[in-house]
């Protein structure tokens, strides 16, 4: 149970940061708001690579292995096109 | 390396994303926050494929490098008019990356002992397989109405909402008794099935217009979905991160909805303009009859000569026309003459949060020209002329007078009280609410009915041979 309250606890702090941090984006960079926390949720390609990885079966292989595919589409595909779509917005200083 | 330093590389991890977040807060910081972000992933990534743990890196150095491929090619590709899609599908993935993830954690407990599955790796896991199976199967959807394989309207059958209470409840007590009875991993999978049908049922009754919010939402959902597989797995950097995610949807979906002046329940569940683009002419001819005043590219290009002051308006139809390019052509124009241009930006204008200054930015217009609604609605009564593209119920002016319309107390730009409003539009047919629009009989008011690109090109060349 402790550990639970100190996940817990972490997560609601999370949460307040994150709406701290997010109000503060204009709506212009709305878009890009959006691709760049898709590829933030990629970050579940850790616990996909743990799973491919570690071999305990052959389901949670197969299981692990579609995890880490899907994830790193996110994670290559939502920071490229992040950095694509900033770089326009960037460019007419 | 030894578990301390891991979870201090994830520390770090996590605090970068907070900074790549932080960073978007100004275009000029948004690219490095951005980096900043990347680097937190490849920081996570590479202490997690040194972890002891791994036996076998073929299956993960193929997942990788298919994903990779995938993901790298399509981001390139992708031209930023398909931007909606983009993020509807990546909303999807993320939400099916957590099941998996999950699933697999909760297949691997069983094998090695069901008995030391704790409470919170039971509701999390179920947590995780509900909002998983509805992003994934949502966003599909989503994704399929964006690209036009799915039917774009509101899609509604009687009893609809009974279903998909049904199926809730199925999917909430599949999830208890995959609580309960944590051996038995078929529950698990049979309350995915469920959930999976359920991300279908909610999001096929959405229409078009109705998007952003969807986009925004489901957005939020692949944040949860992410969140709860971090307390499935006990990890922290996972919770931090679908936290911030599941934040950032949050936000943007009550943005959304309060553009539109509706609720959440009332998008999700009772949408309106059931069939948009349909003729339903009857009380719109009394509106329009007499009123409206067609007018050539020519006559539009001498009102221009004397302006001083023009805003540019757009909406999704500039998008489907694919005008931006020539829309920045008209603004370059005008500007060499001396005018004083601006493009004025509705929240839901579009088909995803921010649409309109991605393509607006696409066509290299500078963005401090972009204004937001607020700030663009202080300066239409010092504007000569207003050119509407592609937008329509978001300028309507019923939405802020009259009572009884499904408009009513949206917050619209107040393009009417600009001393000339041009609206290019391909006919008078009504816009996603349905209702006919008196913006387009106001005395101020003229109509350049043709494709939005035609128009806008025609436009700069007769603005041109002035």
């Amino acid at each position: 149970m402790g550990e639970t309250i100190a996940i817990l606890t972490i997560f609601v702090l999370a949460v307040f940061v994150g709406f701290e941090v997010i109000t503060k984006v204009p709506p212009i960079l709305h878009t890009p708001l959006m691709s760049g926390s898709n590829a933030i949720s990629g970050i579940t390609i850790i616990g996909a690579i743990l799973s491919a990885g570690t071999q305990y079966s052959t389901l949670t292989t197969v299981l692990g292995t579609a995890a880490v595919v899907f994830a790193t589409i996110n994670v290559v595909g939502g920071y490229l096109v992040t950095n694509r779509m900033l770089d326009m917005f960037k460019r007419k200083e | 390396m030894s578990p301390d330093l891991v979870r201090f590389a994830y520390l770090v991890a996590a605090s970068l994303f907070v900074f790549g977040l932080k960073g978007l807060s100004h275009p000029r910081t948004a690219v490095r926050g951005n980096r900043l972000s990347a680097l937190g992933m490849f920081i996570a990534i590479v202490v997690t494929l040194i972890d002891q743990q791994i036996v076998r890196f073929e299956f993960i150095v193929a997942g990788i490098v298919l994903g990779g491929a995938i993901g790298a090619i399509w981001a390139l590709k992708v031209p930023m008019t398909a931007m909606p899609q983009f993020v509807g599908l990546c909303n999807g993935f993320g939400g099916g990356a957590s099941v998996l993830v999950a699933g697999a954690a909760y297949v691997e407990a069983v094998l090695r002992s069901a008995d030391t599955i704790s409470m919170q790796f039971g509701i999390a896991t179920v947590a995780s397989g509900l909002i998983g199976g509805v992003t994934f199967w949502g966003s599909l959807i989503a994704f399929g109405k964006l690209q036009g394989i799915v039917s774009e309207k509101a899609v509604r059958f009687t009893g609809d909402h009974v279903l998909k209470g049904l199926f809730l409840l199925a999917a909430l007590a599949a999830g208890v008794l995959v609580i309960l009875q944590p051996e038995n991993t078929l529950y698990f999978w049979i309350m995915v099935a469920i959930a999976s049908v359920l991300g279908i049922l909610l999001v096929v009754p959405i229409g078009g217009a109705d998007m952003p919010v969807v986009i925004a939402l489901l957005n939020s959902y692949s944040g949860m979905a992410a969140a709860a597989t971090g307390f499935v797995l006990s990890n922290n950097v996972l919770i931090i991160s679908g936290s911030l995610v599941g934040a950032s949807g949050f936000i943007l979906t009550s943005i959304m909805c309060k553009a539109m002046n509706r609720s959440l329940a009332n998008v999700m569940f009772a949408g309106v303009g059931g069939d948009s683009g349909g003729d339903d002419a009857g009380p719109a001819d009394d509106l329009y009859e007499g009123k409206v005043k067609s007018t050539t590219a020519e006559e539009v290009a001498m009102v221009l000569d004397s302006a001083r002051r023009v805003v540019f308006v757009p909406g999704y139809g500039m998008a489907v026309a694919q005008a931006q390019h020539a829309v920045r052509d008209l603004a370059n124009q005008l500007e060499a003459d001396g005018i004083e241009v601006e493009f004025a930006i509705h929240p839901v204008a579009g088909r995803m949060p921010g649409h309109m200054n991605v393509l607006l930015a696409e066509a290299d217009v500078p963005y401090d020209r972009l204004k937001e609604m607020d700030e663009a609605n202080t300066g239409f009564e010092q504007t000569d002329v207003t050119i509407v593209i592609g937008a329509n119920d978001v300028v309507n002016p019923l939405a802020r007078d009259a009572a009884d319309t499904p408009l009513t107390g949206m917050p619209i730009l107040n393009v009417d009280k600009s001393r000339t409003v041009v609206v290019i539009k391909r006919s008078l047919s009504p816009g996603f609410a349905g209702i006919p629009n008196p913006l387009f009989a106001a005395d101020n008011c003229l109509m350049l009915f043709a494709d939005g690109k035609d128009a806008v090109q025609e436009l700069t060349a007769a603005v041109n041979e002035i």
